[in-house]
């Protein structure tokens, strides 16, 4: 059989279809609470937030493997958080790709909640103010001068949690393995791949992929960012 | 309308105390830069909280913090000018001006959106972005997205502060015109002698946290000791007349001040029109005799009232012209050279040039 870079097999399929999935809900679930936290470290007063910052962060210096491991304890089926979801609302994680979803978005939130941040603080709270004088209460403040602010910020947080869900590797496979269909993603599929004899193919076939997936993510950041940055500060 | 205005804070070494009412037209709270004035205005706005006080209008009360009532200052309907003209920077001018009126929908506003775009003539800039605007055209769009907000008062605090001379003299005007046409009550921050002899009615003197003085502007600025609080080389006498000739071809205004007349340069003079002139004390010349063959086209002859002798050592000079009353500062040398004293008839010489508004 000749090397062919362009036919996929249908598990590489998956396992591509799969890892846009994760990664997309990961970015899109992480979203709200993100812009939250953000706001709170960046604007909030209040007895523990460095506590709170230092948590936001620990994802970022923990080795992956331990943060999935914690997330087995905890959201294992019978991890504290885990069992009382399952039972609740009948959400399980363990062993599915919702799972894979929830590491993927962990392992993202330092990076979006930081990009968020630093956008905030760069909005000038006498726009605020002003807003609030012309009679906006605050969260129309919010809506209609902080947001539009700071769009550019979170567009480039979720465009790095999203990069950041399609190559996560380690907290996955330590929290929901590597079942093909179900949790086995891009990175854990090439992993697999470079495993067993005559994987190359399969491996370089995914790896260009993955090359393509992340550019594309990066310039279209680059591409709205851009355009919003130039209608805020229009010339 | 009748704003009353009594709080008390204390922000490190800064306390405030501060009790006074400011009536329609334009009340300045004037006094140098550190005395309070903005603080007191973001007082009023609902930007800041004193630690005790009590803020009323019409006898709507925004403020009683024994009571523990507060109305939120988007709920204040108080227009607020800054220093900095704070435009939404991703917002197009139109949107910038029309940002306020979306949340007062259904209230009648002073005047319609297209009086107040004429009067700031700004009308051509609605479809820029602030970014595109000149510092001066900036201040005017956020002066009518104040007005726009239909609010019961307006709040300007020290709006042409940024702005160089030039520009001020761009928006003075307009502010003038507000005032006249608008009819809405203004309370105007400022540390400028000229700007407040322009615009006020009533002027409020802040000095450390402390109202000093009050009382109508021709009264509080021509007082001397006022000037020694704020600046001594801005103090001179407020002169409040009507345009009685026009001269086009000079660019030359007869004003009248009582018996008195006075030419002043400017171009926006209307016959009938009241006109409030500062003349500044080091720009009035004294002599015993009426002098001839001199630049100066302003002499008046005058009486003196009295002369005080300033710490620097310098002489002011109270004159009667008249009914109106002026004040010039000469040095202690020439005051004992002429002998000056109560009593004695002089002439005052203005250059002209020093009117200018």
């Amino acid at each position: 059989m000749p090397f062919d870079l362009f036919s996929l097999s249908d598990e590489e399929r998956t396992a591509i279809g799969l890892s846009l999935k994760v990664a997309g809900i990961a970015m899109l679930a992480s979203l709200p609470p993100g812009l939250l936290i953000a706001m709170l470290l960046a604007r909030g007063r209040f007895w523990g937030k460095s506590l709170l910052n230092g948590i936001v962060h620990l994802p970022l210096i923990l080795p992956p493997v331990v943060t999935g491991y914690l997330l087995l304890i905890l959201f294992g089926r019978r991890g504290v958080i885990g069992a009382f979801l399952a039972e609740t609302f009948g959400i399980v994680f363990s062993f599915r790709w919702t799972g894979a979803a929830l590491a993927c978005a962990v392992m993202g939130f330092p990076l979006l909640v930081r990009s968020i941040r630093l956008s905030i603080e760069a909005v000038d709270a006498k726009l605020e103010e002003a807003a609030g004088t012309l009679g906006a209460a605050r969260p129309f403040v919010f809506l209609t001068v902080t947001l539009p602010l700071i769009l550019p910020g979170i567009i480039a947080g979720m465009i790095l949690s999203f990069a950041k869900a399609m190559g996560e590797f380690g907290a996955t496979i330590t929290f929901v393995s590597n079942i093909p269909g179900e949790t086995q993603t891009l990175s854990a599929a090439i992993y697999t791949f470079t495993q067993v004899p005559g994987g190359d193919e399969g491996a370089m076939r995914l790896v260009l992929i993955s090359i393509v997936i992340s550019m594309a993510a990066l310039m279209a950041s680059e591409g709205l960012a851009h355009l919003i940055g130039r209608r805020i500060s229009a010339q | 309308m009748t704003l009353i205005v009594d709080v008390e804070d204390r922000r490190g070494a800064f306390s405030l105390n501060a009790q006074f009412t400011a009536e329609a037209g334009v009340t300045a709270l004037f006094g140098r830069s550190g005395s309070g004035k903005t603080t007191l205005m973001r007082m009023i706005a609902g930007l800041d909280r004193p630690a005790r006080g009590r803020i009323q209008l019409d006898g709507e009360t925004l403020l009683d913090t024994e009571r523990g009532r507060c109305v939120p200052v988007h709920k204040r309907r108080f227009g607020y000018v800054f220093q900095e003209p704070r435009l939404f920077p991703h917002l197009s001018v139109a949107r910038n001006l029309d940002y306020g009126a979306w949340f007062q929908r259904g209230r009648s506003g002073r005047g319609t959106r297209k009086t107040i775009l004429d009067l700031l003539g700004i009308e051509h800039l609605l479809n820029r972005q602030p970014a595109t605007l000149s510092g001066g055209e900036k201040q005017r769009v956020a002066i009518g997205r104040a007005l726009l907000s239909s609010p019961r008062l307006l709040l300007m605090d020290e709006p042409l502060a940024a702005l160089d001379e030039a520009r001020k003299q761009e928006i003075l005007p307009y502010i003038e015109r507000l005032r006249d046409e608008m009819g809405i009550p203004i309370v105007y921050v400022s540390h400028s002698v000229a700007e407040v002899a322009r615009l006020a009615d009533r002027v409020v003197v802040v000095d450390q946290g402390r109202i000093a003085a009050i009382g109508p502007a021709a009264d509080i600025l021509s007082r001397a000791e006022i000037a020694v609080a704020h600046d001594r080389r801005e103090a001179g006498a407020l002169l409040e007349g009507v345009v009685r000739a026009y001269d086009g071809k000079q660019g030359l205004a007869t004003v009248g001040f009582g018996s008195a007349e006075l030419l002043v340069p400017g171009i926006d003079f209307e016959i009938g029109k009241p006109v409030r002139l500062h003349v500044p004390a080091r720009d009035v010349m004294l002599a015993t005799r009426p002098p001839e063959g001199i630049s100066a086209l302003n002499i008046v002859a005058g009486d003196i009232r009295a002369v005080t002798r300033g710490p620097d050592g310098m002489l002011d000079v109270d004159l009667a012209c008249g009914d109106a009353h002026l004040v010039a500062r000469i040095t202690a040398l020439s005051g004992e050279r002429l002998s000056l004293a109560p009593g004695q008839s002089v002439f005052a010489i203005l250059k002209t040039v020093a009117l200018q508004r």
